[in-house]
């Protein structure tokens, strides 16, 4: 028998408009002590003052990882399947350049520990063909883990879309966000 | 640079990839060039080693060397000179009215400067707390492996000299 692999038939879909705020996910990511016990996924409100609608964030691995491009030190990597893992413990300079370089802000720079730490889409769980986490507990289907024919088939409104566009950039991620039906890009400006 | 996987990256993308597979990737062409260069750069060393050997024998000092005048150094003090044709860097030390010892100043260790330290008595190495006996030179404490090197010495007309050769402690 060969050893389990990533199943890179399984996709990671976020839709923020079904999270709920509940910070389950939160809670599950900060259970594993692969990640020093702290959530390596946050739950944000998008307009306070004006609605209680919160938005889910993790790491959307992308295919041109800023992060790992402006690692000085080579601690961050992406594998064969296209996870980017968090960086290198041994290589981490703590400098903070990939903080600022992530445009969806998902690498944080954990002061007690001196290292960035991010999401690596739970490589522990993933690698062996479990489900992160996250999208374990999400009560309300805004993380959603599995195939892509069955998440279309249960959300026949929805189209995921992994091409983000910030500015004259361009960017493609392994992880999908779930946009309205026929949409391909969602555009940040 | 015909062999590059993807010519459009630049220099440094190349050299630290983001990818795992491409960063512990090793190529033929890249594991003949490091057991080339490695070879290779053993048999410069050794053929450089016989050059220098045959080009450039070793000088030796002369039979004796004056140091300086007996009162030039009182009981207790050191002084370091330079044996002349060898360049060997030594330390002379006055341990008592008629006692003088001459030592090679390198530690046997790893060639830092020894130095005599007349309150314990002993000659001193400061990278490792390497210890001599001053009287013999030798090793009392550290992680030097051999006595330092000694030569004789001889008080001709009030002046001390160092008697090059044969040192004391090689012979023992």
């Amino acid at each position: 028998m060969t050893p389990f692999q990533f199943d890179t038939e399984q996709e990671f879909f976020i839709d923020p408009q079904r999270c709920i705020g509940c910070h389950a996910c939160e809670m599950a990511c900060a259970e594993c002590e692969t990640n020093g016990q702290l959530p390596m996924i946050s739950v944000d409100y998008v307009k306070r003052a004006l609605s209680p609608q919160t938005s889910v964030q993790i790491c959307m691995h992308c295919e041109d990882p800023a992060c790992a491009k402006v690692c000085p030190a080579d601690a961050i990597t992406k594998d064969e399947f296209g996870v980017v893992h968090s960086a290198n413990t041994a290589r981490c300079v703590a400098c903070s350049n990939c903080v600022l370089a992530c445009p969806f802000g998902v690498p944080k720079k954990i002061e007690l520990s001196d290292l960035m730490m991010k999401c690596n889409m739970c490589y522990d769980r993933t690698s062996v063909g479990l489900r992160p986490m996250c999208a374990t507990v999400c009560p309300s289907g805004a993380l959603w883990y599995g195939r892509r024919e069955k998440l279309e088939e249960a959300r026949p409104h929805s189209s995921p879309v992994h091409t983000f566009v910030f500015g004259q950039q361009e960017i493609r991620t392994k992880v999908h966000i779930m946009m309205p039906k026929g949409s391909t890009r969602l555009v940040v400006d | 640079m015909n062999e590059d996987p993807v010519p459009s990256k630049p220099a440094w993308e190349v050299d630290f990839p983001i990818e795992r597979l491409e960063a512990e990737h090793v190529n033929r062409r890249e594991f003949a060039k490091f057991l080339v260069l490695v070879s290779g750069g053993m048999c410069v060393g050794t053929a450089w080693v016989a050059v220098k050997d045959k080009l450039f024998p070793e000088r030796h000092p002369p039979a004796r060397q004056r140091i300086c005048k007996i009162e030039d150094l009182s009981i207790g003090k050191m002084l370091a000179f330079v044996l002349t044709g060898s360049g060997t860097p030594c330390i002379l030390i006055r341990l008592a009215e008629n006692e003088w010892r001459v030592f090679e100043q390198k530690c046997t260790h790893l060639s830092c400067a020894v130095f005599f330290e007349p309150k314990l008595g002993k000659i001193v190495c400061p990278c490792h707390h390497g210890f001599f006996d001053a009287r013999t030179g030798a090793v009392l404490q550290g992680p030097p492996p051999r006595p330092l090197r000694r030569f004789e010495t001889a008080i001709i007309d009030g002046e001390v000299y160092a008697i090059a050769s044969p040192s004391v402690s090689e012979k023992a």
